[in-house]
This record gives C-alpha cells, structure tokens and sequence, in this order.
C-alpha cells in the first residue's frame, strides 16, 4: 500500500507541476507573438490581413504545445502504463 | 480519452457511436446541401445564397494563401472546412459528442492531408522533382525534412483532438465542482475554440499543400 500512496503522490506532483511549466511557457511566446503582430498592425494597417492569417496560424502552433502537455498530463492521471507494474 | 461505445457490429468491424455520429454529420451535410441546390436560378433565393457565399468565402482564402490553385484545392479543403465545423460544434448538442474528440478521427484527416499533399505535389511536379526537393538545400537535411513531414501530420491530429477532448472535458469537470448552468461560459468558449480550430485544420493542410505544390517552384523545403 505504501508503494502505491507513493506513486500517486509522485504522478499527482508531476502532471501539476507539467501542466504549470508546459502553459506557463507557451503563455510567454504566444504573448510574445500577439505583441509583434500588433507592432506590425500598427505599422502597416493596410496589411491586416495576411498578418493575422499568419498570427492564428502560429498562435496555433504554440497553442499545440500546451496541448501536448495536457495529453500526457492526462495519459498520467487517468491510464498511467506504468501502474500495470505495480499492481502485478 | 474514453473509447467510444460499440453500437453494432458487421463481422469483425466494430461500428461505434463515433462513426454513426459521423454518419450522421454526412447526412445533414448533404441533406443541407442538396436541398439548397435543388432549384439553382440566376437570381438565388435564401439557401442558394447562403451556400454561394459559403463556397465563395472559402474559395477566397485558398486564393489569398496559394494564388490559382483553388478549382483543384477547394473541393478537399473546403470539405474539411466544412465537416469539422458541424463535427466540432456537434458537441454542444445535448447526447451528442464530437467525433473530432476521438484521436482515430483527427488521426485519419491527418493522415488524409499527408496523403492529398504527396498527391498534389507529385502531380504539380512530377515524381522526381517532387522528391528532390527532400534533399534540396543539401541532402544531409533529409533527415530532417522526413521527420518535419512526419511530425507535422502528428501535430495536426493531436492539435483538434486535444483541443475538442480538452474543452469537453473541461465543461463536464466544472458541471461535476459546481452544478447546473455554471459551464455555461465554457461552452461559449467551445463554440469560438470549436470554429477556430477547424479554421487552423483547414489553412494548416492548405499551407501543407501549398508548400509540396511549390516545391519544384523554388526548391526550398515546406515549412
């Protein structure tokens, strides 16, 4: 039983902390991205369109990051592999 | 992240709720559009507008991302444009479920999007051209290029489906914490997220596309 409190221990610890790291730096470069693409707005208004074709489509790269991380957060807490282990 | 219920099976082939509900889409699809181009005048009436701007708006932005290639393009890109709009907003129907939010469904666009890049390219270039521009600044880029090629069909698959399976999965954890009617800005959320993210499936193979169609153009790798 012991081992198992510390298994859910660690997995919980680490999808909190993967969850907190994997959209805290995606949140920085996305942030990143809006700011340049509002400095070209800004200076070239006529070009609105092509710009934010360009920033949805990064945005969304970004965004798939976070996504990444939220899979495998998810793949921890709910159908962990290596729980068959200890369970054997 | 469930497996989807079996509903009935033909042999060995299991179908589920995600393919009936993906049937289903198909019909109304269809049903939409073939009772709106029933009767096509010169001067449209309600529908026929409606399904006019429709294909003339999608048609617009394959001109604006690969100039002259939309009477060959729109038909695979705006059929996804399409389907993942009415498969990411079937979510929000009460008993219903995205199919876009099972990982076998985003997984086989994705692979269908490799397949129509290789596809439109070779056609565009021919066999050895196309090919040549994997090794084109320097073959020791190949690598490279193979695995970019890989990864990006990967991303595509797990991009929609995270995104759908997340937004569901959000709104069912906030009904569970705090009651009735408190998701409901969640779920306005899900429609914006559900277009937005069909709008990026759908530039995202276009651009894929656009990028083997110029390959022999330039010779610079697809980014």
């Amino acid at each position: 039983m012991k081992d198992m409190s510390v298994f859910a221990l660690f997995s919980t610890l680490g999808a909190l902390l993967a969850i907190a790291l994997g959209v805290m730096f995606p949140a920085l470069a996305m942030g990143r991205a809006i700011s340049r693409a509002l400095d070209a707005l800004a200076r070239q208004p006529e070009a609105e369109k092509s710009i934010l074709r360009a920033l949805f489509i990064g945005l969304a790269m970004v965004e798939s990051l976070a996504i990444y991380v939220l899979v495998i957060v998810l793949i921890v807490l709910f159908r962990n592999p290596l729980l068959a282990y200890l369970l054997k | 992240m469930e497996p989807s219920l079996v509903i009935f099976r033909i042999g060995a082939l299991l179908v589920t709720s995600t393919v009936v509900m993906t049937w289903g889409i198909m019909a109304v699809i269809v049903l939409v559009c073939w009772l709106g181009t029933r009767h096509l005048k010169q001067s449209p009436d309600r529908w026929q507008s409606a399904l006019e701007g429709v294909v003339l708006t999608m048609q617009q932005a394959i001109e604006d991302i690969a100039p002259g290639k939309s009477p060959s393009l729109l038909p695979f890109v705006g059929s996804l444009w399409i389907y993942l709009v009415f498969a990411n907003l079937a979510g929000l129907v009460p008993g219903l479920h995205s199919p876009t939010g099972q990982l076998s469904v985003t997984s086989g666009l994705a692979i269908l999007v490799f397949l129509a890049t290789h596809w439109f390219g070779i056609r565009a270039s021919g066999w050895l051209p196309y090919l040549k521009h994997y090794v084109q600044p320097n073959p020791i880029l190949l690598p490279f290029n193979v695995i970019s090629e890989i990864s990006r069909t990967l991303a595509l698959a797990v991009r929609l489906f995270g995104n759908i399976m997340s937004l569901e999965m959000a709104a069912l954890l906030v009904l569970l914490v705090a009651g009735l009617l408190v998701p409901v800005p969640l779920l306005m959320l899900h429609v914006v997220e559900a277009l937005v993210q069909a709008y990026i499936f759908g530039v995202l193979a276009l651009v894929y596309i656009a990028g083997g169609l110029e390959a022999h153009a330039d010779g610079g790798s697809p980014s």
